[in-house]
């Protein structure tokens, strides 16, 4: 089964190191307008939020492709798109509901996350796993898990609170 | 080559802006950075210039790596004449404004004059506008900084600016940017604001070239994996910068009631884990953040929990502020902490000074140099948290006479009290002490009383001296990347061999300085940390520049020098109190009164002191009274300055 980006914003520290790997890797280049992965902030809340491609199994980019240049690769469970059919009419940055498909108006081209072919640096560099790479089957589990200690904390609590009474 | 950067010359008076490349000889000689700045330093500002006068000259700078593919390289360097001690001023700081200076095209800014009314620097894609800023003038350090964003219809743009501390001229006002970083040392902000200059604000696209992105981005995995194996960077990234108080203030190196004791006692509240407490019952589990490319992650997040300010958020409290605010003052209490941390902030102004100079007075207050009278009727007793936070507010505003006169810095406030205040202050070149304290440290002693900038541990602090490291293993450390057979000891409270040690790290720590990341990612506070020889294949992978790392250590003594030579110029002499090497007498005859049993009683020897100044002299190549001998110039090429070369 094909591996995906697993994003928790809440680990994210805000160091945007994502964005100058991914964009090292890619283009040989440090530029974070270059870059797959993007950290949203909120600077006055301490509010970090890393924005990257979600590879939509319904993908609007694919569908409002007007040359069919994007595709689905099952193998590695991401969207592609083919350069030598692209236009460069930008419909798929429009309608990426994420922000997720980029332009670069250096390369006039998009560009978008492609798992950097299975080795993702954004997730590489992450010291504090804010970005993982699971089976997409799987991610649940974690916040399944994650939902549980919660309830489980929230109980033992309660029950401490009784006893203190 | 990808060492493509420019300087951009700013003249505020006239409005002229003129750009150029970065000479490659330059670039050699003295790499970027706080190096390249204390070159242009000299050679752009005229012997005795007014610190708040339009000659006065502000640069603001990345270094050589910033924004490269290299760790960590989020520091901004700040440089000036300083408004507070007339000598070199110069403050960095983290976040995210000098990589995306060096996205928007330039490196070094060499700002000059004084605008009519308030402006801000725009910076965009290689394109410098300047902007009037009048209706931002006067909005606190964050205000103003969104206020740069909605006016320029752009969420994404970085900015550094003054608060109103910087605009009411207080000599210790900062330049900060974001939520926290702070350049919070030696007044930087106060010249932004003597020059009418709310701020700089950049956003760019441009790109950075990379030599070899494959070598680099390997070299960076291994950099980080190096840097957070290091345990003191595995405990910073959870309990932030106030487990080094926690561990010092146990041990006896804290500066408590001023100089009277080296302990802050029944401080559980300030203690690090409290802190972290605090931040996890407002932020959640989840509450460190970093700044731009960096994996140590030691800022904590945090909300005031209670009291006149509940709810709001802030970042830190860094171990600066529970010393300024919690240890110095005698006022042990989070909430003061927390509070006092968040008001420097707004205002944009040093923590250290503040609660130093604070301190000070409280001693005068309760020696009864100062009374009432000039404290407005406050009761300015150690341990009083409401005075702390009401003075805070005081110096900013200027607001009372004390207040106004702590905000010119303690040695023109001292010279208004008269009476002996001055023999209180403790300060070095006009600058005042962190919260440590150094008596037991013989080595952290020299480093503060011969830092370039004043009295400060991040010039030359042998942080490491601590740790009773075996004989060979501080051979290998120090030995490095030029030969040293001469002593060296692992006792902490030993004389032996420290001059060498302050010297050495003096080095290291220009030379992280002009490279522009983070002395975290240094050998600081771990042993273990990357040094000159690492930085020679980062600078190389990343500039394609090839430099060994002898001649990264040459380039650091260079830039050492550079800065001597200006102190020299604008008045240093050996062992004036105001503007020399010297410590204040209370170091050589006021033994600590607390403290663990190799702390209590130990007081610094002056005489062997003395002998430690003239050995580290001697390394720097200075003659006795601290002036570089002629071939010491010749070496280091520095034999024509000022050569205008940029």
């Amino acid at each position: 089964m094909a591996k995906t980006l697993y994003i928790d914003y809440q680990k994210c520290t805000g160091c945007r190191l994502c964005e100058l790997v991914c964009a090292v890797f890619h283009d040989g280049i440090s530029n974070p307008a270059r870059s797959r992965i993007k950290v949203m902030k909120w600077e006055s809340e301490g509010l970090y939020i890393p924005m990257s491609c979600q590879q939509c199994q319904d993908a609007p980019c694919m569908n409002v492709c007007p040359v069919k240049a994007i595709s689905r690769d099952e193998e590695l469970g991401r969207i592609v798109v083919d350069y030598d059919v692209c236009i460069g009419c930008r419909a798929c940055v429009a309608a990426c509901p994420f922000g997720a498909m980029n332009f670069n108006a250096k390369d006039k081209q998009v560009f978008k996350c492609d798992l950097c072919d299975g080795d993702p640096q954004c997730v590489r560099f992450c010291e504090v796993k804010a970005i993982e790479y699971l089976e997409v089957d799987d991610m649940s589990i974690y916040k399944k898990r994650d939902a549980a200690t919660r309830i489980s904390v929230a109980g033992k609590e309660a029950v401490a609170l009784q006893a203190a009474m | 080559m990808p060492l493509d950067r420019k300087i951009a010359y700013i003249d505020l008076t006239t409005g002229d802006i003129q750009t150029k490349p970065i000479p490659l000889d330059v670039r050699k000689k003295f790499l970027g950075g706080r190096g390249l700045d204390a070159y242009l330093l000299y050679n752009h500002t005229e012997k005795g210039c007014d610190p708040l006068g339009p000659k006065n000259t502000l640069m603001v700078s990345g270094g050589i790596l910033t924004a490269t593919c290299a760790s960590a390289t989020a520091r901004t360097q700040i440089m000036a004449n300083s408004p507070l001690t007339g000598l070199l001023g110069s403050a960095n700081m983290g976040g995210f404004f000098a990589p995306e200076m060096a996205w928007a095209g330039f490196h070094h800014l060499v700002i000059k004059g004084k605008a009519k009314h308030p402006v801000y620097i725009y910076i965009h894609n290689g394109e410098i506008e300047i902007r009037d800023a009048r209706d931002i003038w006067g909005k606190p350090v964050t205000d103003a900084q969104w206020a740069i964003r909605d006016d320029l219809g752009d969420q994404e743009v970085k900015s550094c600016v003054c608060g109103p501390a910087g605009e009411n001229l207080v000599r210790f006002a900062n330049v900060m940017t974001g939520i926290k970083n702070s350049g919070g040392r030696s007044g930087m902000g106060c010249v932004m604001g003597s020059k009418n200059l709310k701020g700089v604000a950049v956003r760019g696209t441009m790109d950075i070239k990379i030599a070899r992105p494959t070598e680099a981005l390997e070299y960076n995995k291994r950099f980080i994996d190096q840097i957070v194996s290091a345990k003191v960077n595995q405990t910073q990234g959870v309990l932030g910068t106030p487990f080094i108080w926690g561990a010092t203030n146990s041990w006896g190196g804290i500066r408590c009631r001023n100089f009277q004791y080296n302990q802050c006692e029944y401080a559980d509240d300030i203690e690090p884990e409290r802190i972290d407490e605090i931040c996890e019952e407002t932020m959640g589990p989840y509450h460190m953040t970093g700044c731009f490319g960096c994996q140590v992650h030691c800022r904590a997040q945090y909300k005031i929990p209670e009291g006149p300010y509940a709810g709001v958020y802030d970042e830190g409290p860094e171990y600066t502020s529970q010393g300024a605010f919690g240890g110095e003052t005698d006022t042990p209490r989070a909430i003061t902490v927390l509070t006092g941390n968040h008001l420097v902030d707004k205002f944009g102004m040093d923590n250290l000074e503040t609660g130093s100079l604070i301190s000070w007075a409280m001693e005068l207050y309760e020696l009864g140099i100062i009374t009432s009278k000039e404290t407005d009727g406050l009761d300015l007793r150690f341990g009083n948290d409401d005075a702390v936070i009401e003075m805070i507010e005081r110096i900013c505003y200027r607001k009372g006479w004390l207040g106004d006169a702590l905000a010119d810095g303690g040695i023109a406030a001292s010279e208004k009290i008269g009476k002996h205040s001055f023999d209180y202050l403790i300060q070095v070149k006009g600058m005042s002490n962190l919260h440590s304290d150094e008596r037991a440290t013989p080595a952290l002693a020299l480093n503060i009383a011969t830092g370039s900038r004043g009295s400060d541990h991040l010039r030359s602090r042998p942080a490491i001296d601590l740790y009773h490291l075996p004989e060979e293993v501080l051979r290998k450390i120090y030995g490095n990347p030029v030969s040293y057979d001469g002593p060296l000891s692992s006792e902490h409270t030993e004389y032996i061999g420290k001059p060498w040690q302050v010297f050495w790290q003096e080095n290291c720590y220009m030379g992280v300085d002009c490279l522009g990341i983070c002395k975290y990612h240094t050998t600081f506070l771990g042993a273990t940390l990357p040094n000159f020889e690492d930085w020679s294949k980062v600078i190389y992978y990343n500039t394609g520049l090839e430099m060994t790392p002898e001649e990264i250590w040459e380039v650091a003594r260079r830039c050492n020098m550079i800065e001597r030579l200006f102190n020299l110029r604008e008045g240093l002499t050996r062992d004036d109190l105001k503007k020399g090497d010297m410590l204040n007498h209370r170091y050589f005859d006021e033994p600590c009164r607390r403290g663990a049993i190799d702390v209590v009683g130990k007081m610094i020897d002056k005489k062997k002191f003395i002998k430690m100044i003239d050995e580290f002299y001697e390394h720097k190549g200075l003659d006795q009274k601290g002036v570089p001998k002629p071939e010491t110039l010749e070496v280091l090429g520095l034999e024509n300055e000022p050569s205008h070369l940029v």
